[in-house]
Parts: C-alpha cells; sequence; structure tokens
C-alpha cells in the first residue's frame, strides 16, 4: 500500500442546503473505500477551522457509515441567511466547495498489490 | 394486494423549468395503477411574496407561473386519470383552482374536480405579540408591529381527504413539501396516521421528490469528476412505492440527466439536520438507516426509513418588513485592474464611512473574493497582481431607503471620481422580507378540504 494526500474533492462529492442561518452539507464518498479516511480526518472541529472565516457557533458531523457520506451542520454561517446576507449567495450554495478544498491522506495499493 | 404508487414531480421549486413535467406526464402515462404528478413551488419567500400579490389584487396570490407548470401537462392529466397535486396555491388555493378552471375550459377539456386545501394562514388566529412568543432560534419578531405572512405547515391528510373526495387535481397552500407525496400513497394505501413507518416512507418519498430534478442530475454536474448527460433535457424524477413503503427512484426514458447512488444520497441529505430526527408534520423521519442500491442504470432502490411519534408541535415560518437591500456595481478590466478597482473599494468605504458610519456595508471582488467571503473580506486579502477582468460589487441594507440609495450614488460617481476606466455600473434596490420560525400548537391548524368543480 501506498499513501498520498488530494483534495477532498478528489475523492468526494458534496451538497448545500439552508435553513435559516444553519447549513447543512452533505458529503459522499465516491468510492466507499475511502470512507474511514475521511471519517478520521474530516472532523467537525476540522471543518469549523475551514469555515473559521464564516464564524460558526456550532459545527456537528452526522456519521452515514452505510451511504458511505456524512452530514454536517454549521450555525450561524449564512451571515443570516438568505432574507438578511449583504452576500451574493445566501444560501450558502457555494460552500460546499470550500469543504472540498480540505486536503486528506488516502491509501491506495500499489501497482501490483 | 394493492399495485405500486407512481408519483412523478413536475417541478421542485418556484422557479423551475416549465417544460419538465410533460416528459414525467407522459412516462406516468403508460404506467399501470395509480398515477400522481406533484409540484412543489413554494419556497418560504414565496409565499410571503404572494401574500403581497394577494393584498395588492384578490384573484392573485398563487404561483405566477401556474398556467406555465399545469398547462401543458393538463389534458394530458385528466385523459389518463393522473392527479396533480400542487401548492402552487401559495397564498389563494381558491384563485389558483378558479385560474385551472380557466385554464381546462380554455383547451376544451372537461372540468375537473379540484380540491382546495387551505387553513394554513396563521395571520388572522395569533397576534404579533403572540408569534413572537413562539419564535425560535432567533428574535426577528420581537417588537414587531405588522405581519405579512404566517403560515404553519400542514400535513398530509388533508391531501389525502381530498382525494378520497375525487379530487382530479388538488391546490394547496403551505403544507410540507413531504406532504404532497405522502398524501396520495395515504390516500391508496390507506396507512394509518400512527403508522409510523409507512408515514416514514411516505416522508422519505416526498423528500426525496420534492426538489425536482436535484435527484436525476440537477445541482450535481462538476465534470470530469462528476458528469451529467443531457443537461439542457433533465428528466425529472419518478418514483415507483410499494405497499411496505420501499421505493424505487428512476426518470422518464429518452431524458437527460442521471439517477445513482450518488445523486441520490446528495438529495437524500439535503437541508437535513440530525439524519434521525427530520421533523415533518406528520412523522419524524429517520433516515440513518436507509439503504440506497443501484438496480439498473436510472434505477435506485431506495428502503430502511424509520418512523417515530409525529412532532408535538408545527412548525410555522412568519414574515416581516426586512427593508431595502441596496447593490451596485462597476468593472475595471485590463493592465492593473486590480490595483484600480481596489483604489475604487477603498474610496467607497472611506466615503461611507463618513456620510453614513453605522450602515454594514459588503464589499465583494467578483472573480477575486466574493460568494466565499464576509461583509470584511475582499480588503482584508491581498489580491493577485496580474487581475485583468475584476467586477466591484457593493451591497447594504437598511430600514430606509435613502440610507442604501447613498451607497448607490457613491458608487456610480465613480465613472468621474473614481480610479481610471471604471464602468459598466449597474444599481439595483430590493425590498426584503426578514423571515423567523415559530413552534405553533396544533389546535392552530385548521385544516379546511373544499371540493369545486365537480358536476352535482
Amino acid at each position: 500500500m501506498t499513501s498520498r494526500v488530494v483534495r477532498l474533492h478528489d475523492i468526494a462529492n458534496a451538497r448545500s442546503g439552508d435553513k435559516g442561518n444553519r447549513l447543512n452539507i452533505a458529503l459522499v464518498c465516491r468510492d466507499v473505500a475511502h470512507y474511514s479516511a475521511v471519517a478520521q480526518q474530516v472532523t467537525a472541529e476540522r471543518v469549523a477551522t475551514v469555515f473559521a472565516g464564516r464564524r460558526p457557533s456550532r459545527v456537528v458531523r452526522f456519521d452515514l457509515p452505510n451511504l458511505a457520506a456524512f452530514n454536517f451542520v454549521l450555525d450561524d454561517v449564512l451571515e443570516g441567511g438568505v432574507n438578511t446576507s449583504l452576500g451574493l449567495d445566501g444560501h450558502g450554495k457555494s460552500l460546499s466547495y470550500l469543504l472540498l478544498e480540505i486536503p486528506v491522506r488516502i491509501t491506495t495499493p500499489r501497482d501490483g498489490d | 394486494m394493492t399495485a405500486k404508487v407512481f408519483i412523478g414531480a413536475g417541478a421542485g421549486f418556484a422557479c423551475d423549468r416549465t417544460d419538465a413535467a410533460c416528459p414525467v406526464a407522459s412516462a406516468l402515462a403508460t404506467l399501470p395503477g395509480a398515477r400522481f404528478l406533484i409540484f412543489e413551488t413554494l419556497a418560504e419567500r414565496t409565499l410571503a411574496l404572494s401574500q403581497l400579490d394577494r393584498q395588492r389584487n384578490a384573484t392573485l396570490g398563487f404561483n405566477p407561473a401556474l398556467e406555465r407548470f399545469v398547462g401543458p401537462v393538463l389534458g394530458r392529466c385528466l385523459n389518463d386519470n393522473i392527479k396533480i397535486i400542487g401548492n402552487f396555491g401559495a397564498a389563494n388555493p381558491r384563485a389558483a383552482a378558479v385560474r385551472i378552471q380557466t385554464m381546462a375550459h380554455a383547451q376544451g377539456l372537461p372540468v375537473p374536480k379540484i380540491g382546495i386545501i387551505d387553513g394554513d394562514d396563521l395571520t388572522g388566529l395569533l397576534s404579533p405579540v403572540e408569534l413572537a412568543a413562539r419564535e425560535i432560534g432567533g428574535t426577528v419578531l420581537r417588537g414587531a408591529k405588522e405581519i405579512i405572512a404566517a403560515n404553519l405547515y400542514l400535513g398530509a391528510e388533508p391531501i389525502a381527504q381530498a382525494l378520497d373526495q375525487g379530487a382530479d387535481i388538488v391546490v394547496t397552500g403551505r403544507v410540507a413539501d413531504s406532504a404532497l407525496a405522502l398524501g396520495p400513497l395515504l390516500h391508496t394505501f390507506k396507512w394509518e396516521l400512527d403508522d409510523w413507518d409507512h408515514l416514514a416512507a411516505g416522508t422519505l418519498a416526498g423528500h426525496l421528490l420534492e426538489c425536482g430534478c436535484q435527484i436525476t442530475g440537477g445541482y450535481f454536474a462538476d465534470p470530469p469528476f462528476k458528469i451529467v448527460p443531457g443537461m439542457a433535457d433533465l428528466g425529472y424524477p419518478i418514483a415507483e412505492i410499494d405497499p411496505d413503503g420501499s421505493m424505487v427512484i428512476t426518470k422518464p426514458a429518452g431524458t437527460g440527466g442521471r439517477v445513482d447512488r450518488l445523486t441520490v444520497i446528495e438529495q437524500l441529505l439535503y437541508e437535513i439536520d440530525d439524519p434521525s430526527a427530520y421533523l415533518a408534520p406528520d412523522v419524524v423521519l429517520d433516515i440513518s438507516g436507509v439503504a440506497v442500491q443501484e438496480l439498473a442504470p436510472d434505477r435506485v432502490r431506495v428502503t430502511g426509513a424509520r418512523g417515530k411519534s409525529a412532532p408535538e408541535m408545527l412548525k410555522a415560518t412568519v414574515f416581516v418588513d426586512g427593508g431595502i437591500l441596496g447593490e451596485a456595481e462597476i468593472s475595471y478590466a485590463g493592465p492593473n485592474a486590480g490595483a484600480r478597482a481596489r483604489v475604487a473599494a477603498e474610496t467607497i468605504v472611506a466615503r461611507m464611512k463618513r456620510r453614513s458610519p453605522s450602515l454594514v456595508l459588503r464589499a465583494d471582488a467578483i472573480g477575486v473574493v466574493s460568494v466565499l467571503g464576509d461583509n470584511s473580506g475582499s480588503l482584508s486579502r491581498s489580491w493577485a497582481s496580474d487581475l485583468v477582468d475584476v467586477r466591484l460589487r457593493f451591497a447594504a441594507q437598511s430600514g430606509t431607503a435613502a440610507e442604501v440609495e447613498l451607497l448607490l450614488d457613491e458608487v456610480e460617481a465613480l465613472y468621474c471620481a473614481g480610479p481610471a476606466g471604471g464602468a459598466g455600473v449597474r444599481k439595483r434596490l430590493t425590498p426584503r422580507l426578514a423571515s423567523a420560525s415559530c413552534l405553533i400548537e396544533r389546535r392552530f391548524a385548521r385544516p379546511q378540504v373544499t371540493l369545486v368543480g365537480a358536476p352535482p
């Protein structure tokens, strides 16, 4: 086995949804084999760091191992939400791609393994 | 044994494609058994805007695109006994029903039986103070004197009742989006209202369908990582639901898009908080044990929804006046565009600080830092030195129009009093609505089912 660092975007999909000033991001591993690496490295604490510019009051990760997926819920990161934000993206629809910038180390079988 | 129920989605939001329902209705027409076509066209904000429309004109207040959504499929659905269920009634389901009857008459169709669901409007039942006392997670309603719209989320039972009474079409205002699918399932399968696992399965079907093509390749493409064929002709979803609540998600043959494990899971988790407790009026849905299985190309089986007893309180969304949003933009292009744009942004910040010190100002540099930034973001970061096309965007919000107009005027003044080559100013004022969520006792939900258009 060999390990390498990739961007989350290389191995996973993400989708944003909003409710008021709360953002959720579904993170889905394209290959279920990457689930445990993502589970170990893309913690709620790490995601809170990535979103620090939006000052989340709470970040929770829900695990869905049977779907190789996670649901991140970030409170108070939408600048008030779609009816209040001065930004262009009050829904936070683009923010799933901020999550996908996170680097993760994955192991892959070496040629011939 | 009752056969499958087929539910297609014709629209997933108020401004969705209006021709998407046609292939869905055509596909449903070829299927045996109970068929339904649902339209979810009522975002939270849409309802408040509809309420304002109704105040201006009593014959309006439903989705302005109603005719464009329903018109193209009305004949097909009435002729083939495909029931239409939509929340396009918005703030005025009765007026929407009249408009559909007019449409049917104009198309030479028989007069449809239309079930009208109302009783979601709280404005006559609870005062602003009483609503403010029920607000959760905020203080938007504190001190509010006038409520623009207050609607609670009704469940699926009135929709089922309208279908039980023979409605060809059911027009609702605010109901839970998922109720648009659970209603016809209650009607067909006769599930009991405390049969939590089945109610959960029907709610899951509704949740998967409620955003239309978001489960069939919309809000998904990201080539080469996520390739979606035929984006210009995305097929909208059809759920085939078995009496035990398990379902297959598919789409009409010959349409664009894709249905697979990845599209289904993204939509399964869309706008979800705790996956074990998705609150709907009829049931608390637990999707933590849901399994997703690819059966064939564009056919995905979804099983494992579990239910817990319905929440004691119902959710309502309440809107009050939110002031005015002002936005103004200007472009800088060519050599040294970044440096000139930065001077322009700093000039606006300095002048606004002097002229309106308390106004919160947003300055975006589109293409450099905008959607992922924040109100202080674009100027606090360093920009690349080789920018050749920068569009600045400024925004502010206030209760008084004059205060935001000041910003718009300052940006336009950059034409002469700003750096070289400032171009393409655009200015816009948008009235805003501030929203609050409230938890409301069930006794305030008074769903009414009225059938119109039925020959005696």
